[in-house]
């Protein structure tokens, strides 16, 4: 562990950077719902470095106020002067965990559990997976709910529990090759991540854009097991583990003989194109690092780039709106390109969801972290989504999904019934091309 | 100064008593973040920030300060240029961010009564819901409070055609020094009962009396509006076009220049395809009847033409004039990112004379090795040299602050201002006097000693007070 004062060693000039305008309150949905400085993106930044000068210690009050940050990063759209707000709200969290202000048995078992060890570990990640998938496709979580057994729990937990996404019966390397070679080859060759809450929950949206990206010409190499790419570590702290899965990840690729690395969460994206920066001072992978960010690309963003076909056949939907993941438009900036894809689909009607780049409250655990304000920003997401009037709503983060599914769910009557993602319905409409054909 | 007193437990106590305890922020994590406004390089940390909720609140607020000599510092999204609500160290901030209550849209009287923490842009969005128009557009409106733009009369795009904040208030509710809660003005186009007295507190920068309410002016909606670009060789150019569009009686909503070291920097940061050998690149719109406009719009094209515009673009719609002003909405952005501090200064000269004060800041820039963009409004007169730096660079700020002193130096012998509309603040204080001669110097010194004897309210900004 390197020693405490991350704050006071990063590059000074990135905290200076701020010049406190003020034009990122306004977007930023802590601060909007409370209207105090310190949970504003430049309060915060005046505190963190306030402890880079020595002027503040590092308490439980400056701690909690960096896990109220939902790090949505719409402050970074917002600035003018292009400050790295993610990079300074990790190093914040991870100062705040190294200087063990938050101490609480319950708290550090559970983050030792998640964060060192089940998603360092991508076969206990997944056999975990296949047991919950178990528990819920036998009837044994209906039998305990009914039984209310839940009722024992922590009430902030009873309220998580329905939460839980539903696992799927088959995961990624079950449903792709590790390598898959299109009918028609336009002489793209990429590798495709299929992350860790994405494999468990959507694999079949990983096949969808394994799907979607042979029909464009790309062979699609997917290598077996794949860890998590380290964003949640990164987001809670544990920037020692984050860089110990970034090296994984770079090696699980043969980095030279791909055009790109594919994502299609933008979450994970967001991340993963950090890891030139979070590997700049490793002597063996500072360069793979740079290369690495160069190819990583998001699904929507590869798929324009390479001038994708359009389909001439229909997704069998009408009206769709689009939620933007925080991370795939302020992380990534990738604003038009979903967009984009949805209105190439014949018969699709694309609606703008009013506040579609406003957080809906996911923001990765923070849902789990701070239920009351993400509910607040689910209620706001949803009363959106009424004012749309689409029947369906696309997105591309796993988080985003779960999250918005969960919350069109509860509220029982909503206009909106349906959440998928732009690479689904891409490939519904590129499957719905050959099934016309078969019938003609 | 007088001496003041440092926030006490006692003080405290009694505040959340008038308030409510969630009300009073004393804690450093909570205090922290208000040692400071949009003003670069200055920070101050008060010794407690309040937040009330109305005009009788602040007042009882103010009458404790006064009891125990404590200064008072009011602010709202602190987003000011001057430093107008920086605190004084220890100091009792008033923030009146959680004033935002739009009270009324008067549809017969055109006008909008709101109290002091309502943000400016949603002003302006209430009164378009009603086919309306509110036109002061500081850079600042989606986060500004309408008090605070108030309190330093702020101006914006469409000061030519449109005048600044001060054009648009008609009422303002005031709580004075000795916590006396005041209205002055009201709904009538015409009043001449005794002194103006509103008007000496619109730009009065919290040193007289802190806003809790206005009654603003609003206009109808200007049903279209033409966006055009011109490119030029040379800055001369750009400005006999401006002198040439005014002559024939045209008066543009929006005129906007950026200077060759502008554009570079937004076409290195933006990439929308600007040629960077211009020496000036120039914004303008026209508003008001769609007849009109696309008359006026062909005249001030051919005017930019004629006057030795390299290349003049005019925008089909609203979208691609979204794209047109892209450069101008990109300028501040561009700048402000190539070093880590931003000083944005606002001189303001005649606007016969905008030529040649562009030339003279180019000329101290090089002189003094700075790195100087300059850009503006073309129409008002009203420039931002700003200046790219690092405030850790002790001897390039001093650098920094002779050319200040030589390009305020220039803008007085030309007849301008120091500030044309971001306030005096901390910023400007020495050289006000300069501007302004022993005579109105002493004048504006005296009202504040008559308004506020004891020196409570912000004070140390616009001048130091009276020993």
């Amino acid at each position: 562990m390197p020693s405490a004062n991350l704050l006071k060693s990063i590059d000074y000039s990135v905290l200076q950077q701020c010049m406190h305008c003020g034009m990122c309150l306004p977007t930023c949905p802590t601060y909007v719902e409370t209207k105090l400085e310190r949970n504003s993106p430049r309060g915060r930044i005046s505190l963190m470095r306030a402890v880079a000068d020595g002027e503040l210690e590092v308490s439980k009050a400056l701690s909690d106020e960096m896990y109220y940050c939902l790090g949505c990063l719409a402050c970074q759209t917002a600035c003018p002067a292009g400050v790295n707000y993610a990079e300074l709200f990790e190093t914040a969290r991870a100062e705040v965990e190294q200087a063990q202000v938050n101490d609480g048995m319950q708290r550090d078992f559970w983050r030792w559990l998640s964060l060192n060890v089940i998603f360092m570990r991508p076969w206990l990640l997944r056999l975990i997976g296949r047991v919950l998938r178990i528990y819920q496709s036998t009837g044994l979580e209906k039998l305990m709910r009914k039984v209310h057994f839940f009722g024992l729990m922590p009430s902030s937990l009873k309220k998580l529990e329905p939460q839980t996404p539903m696992i799927a019966e088959k995961f990624s390397d079950d449903l792709i090759w590790p390598e898959e070679v299109p009918q028609q080859s336009k002489g793209y060759r990429v590798g495709l991540l299929t992350g860790c809450i994405q494999d468990l929950a959507f694999s079949n949206i990983n096949r969808d854009t394994a799907d979607v990206l042979l029909a464009n010409g790309c062979e699609v190499i997917t290598p077996r097991s794949q860890s998590c790419c380290g964003s949640l570590h990164a987001h809670n702290g544990e920037l020692e583990l984050a860089r110990e899965l970034a090296r994984r990840q770079i090696d699980s690729f043969d980095l030279e003989n791909v055009d790109a690395i594919i994502t299609n969460a933008g979450g994970c994206g967001s991340h993963l194109k950090t890891y030139g920066h979070m590997l700049h001072d490793d002597p063996f992978y500072a360069e793979k690092g740079k290369q690495w960010d160069k190819k990583v690309k998001d699904i929507h963003e590869w798929l324009v780039q390479i001038r994708f076909r359009k389909p001439t056949a229909g997704a069998g939907v009408g009206e769709v709106t689009y939620h933007e993941s925080c991370h795939l438009c302020h992380g990534q900036k990738v604003v038009s390109q979903p967009r984009q894809i949805l209105n190439s689909i014949p018969g699709l009607v694309f609606k703008e969801l009013p506040e579609s780049n406003w957080c809906c409250g996911s923001a990765g655990i923070y849902n789990i972290t701070q239920p009351e304000q993400s509910q607040k920003l689910l209620d706001r997401k949803v009363a959106n989504l009424r004012q749309a009037g689409a029947p369906v709503v696309a997105t591309s983060n796993p988080g985003c999904h779960l999250q918005i599914a969960n919350g069109l769910r509860a509220c029982g009557s909503h206009p909106c019934h349906e959440v998928t993602q732009p690479v689904t319905l891409l490939a519904q409409a590129y499957r719905a091309e050959s099934s016309a054909e078969a019938t003609s | 100064m007088p001496a003041v007193n440092q926030i006490e437990a006692p003080f405290i106590d009694t505040l959340k008593e008038i308030l409510s305890p969630e009300r009073v922020l004393t804690s450093a994590e909570d205090i922290v973040p208000y040692s400071f406004d949009g003003t670069a390089a200055l920070k101050q940390r008060p010794g407690a920030v309040v937040f009330p909720l109305t005009a009788e609140e602040v007042s009882e607020c103010v009458k404790l300060a006064r009891r125990n000599n404590v200064p008072v510092v009011t602010r709202g999204s602190g987003t000011g240029l001057s430093g107008g609500s920086v605190p004084l160290s220890g100091c009792l901030v008033i923030c009146l961010v959680k004033m935002d209550k739009l009270i009324e849209v008067d549809e017969k009287n055109l006008t909008l009564r709101a109290q002091s923490g309502v943000i400016t842009k949603e002003i302006d969005d209430a009164a378009a819901k009603v086919g309306l128009f509110y036109p002061p557009d500081p850079g600042s409106m989606k986060i500004s409070t309408i008090g605070g733009n108030v309190a330093e009369n702020s101006g914006g795009l469409r000061g030519l055609k449109y005048g600044v904040t001060r054009d648009y208030v008609m009422g303002i509710e005031v709580v004075l020094p000795d916590g006396t809660l005041t209205f002055l003005g009201n709904k009538c186009v015409k009043d001449v009962a005794g002194y103006s007295m509103k008007d000496l507190f619109i730009g009065s920068e919290g040193t007289l009396g802190i806003i809790t309410e206005v009654i603003l002016k609003v206009l109808p909606r200007p049903k279209a509006r033409k966006t055009m670009l011109a490119l030029y060789d040379s800055m001369d150019a750009a400005a006999k076009t401006i002198s040439a569009i005014i002559a024939a009686k045209i008066i543009p909503c929006t005129l906007e220049f950026l200077d060759r070291v502008t554009v570079q920097c937004v076409e290195d940061y933006a990439k929308i395809g600007l040629p960077t050998d211009v020496e000036a690149l120039v914004l303008m719109e026209t508003d008001g009847h769609p007849v009109v406009v696309e008359e006026e719009a062909a005249q001030m094209m051919a005017l930019a033409k004629a006057n030795g515009a390299r290349d003049v673009r005019a925008a089909a719609d609203e979208a691609e004039g979204a794209k047109l002003a892209a450069a101008r909405r990109n300028a501040f952005s561009a700048l402000a990112r190539v070093r880590p501090t931003t000083i944005l200064e606002d001189v303001t000269v005649p606007r016969s004379e905008l030529a040649t004060m562009v030339a003279f800041i180019d000329s101290v820039a090089k002189k003094h090795k700075l790195q100087i963009g300059t850009f503006g409004h073309l129409g008002d007169g009203n420039l931002h040299p700003t200046f790219l730096t690092n405030e850790r660079d002790h001897e390039e700020m001093h650098r920094i602050e002779i050319a200040l002193e030589e390009i305020v130096d220039e803008t007085i012998r030309l007849g301008g201002t120091v500030t044309g509309e971001h306030g005096v603040g901390l910023a400007k204080k020495a050289f006000l006097k300069r501007q302004l001669g022993e005579g109105s110097f002493e004048l504006m010194r005296s009202i504040k000693q008559a308004l506020d004897p004891q020196g409570l309210l912000n004070p140390g900004k616009i001048f130091d007070p009276r020993n």
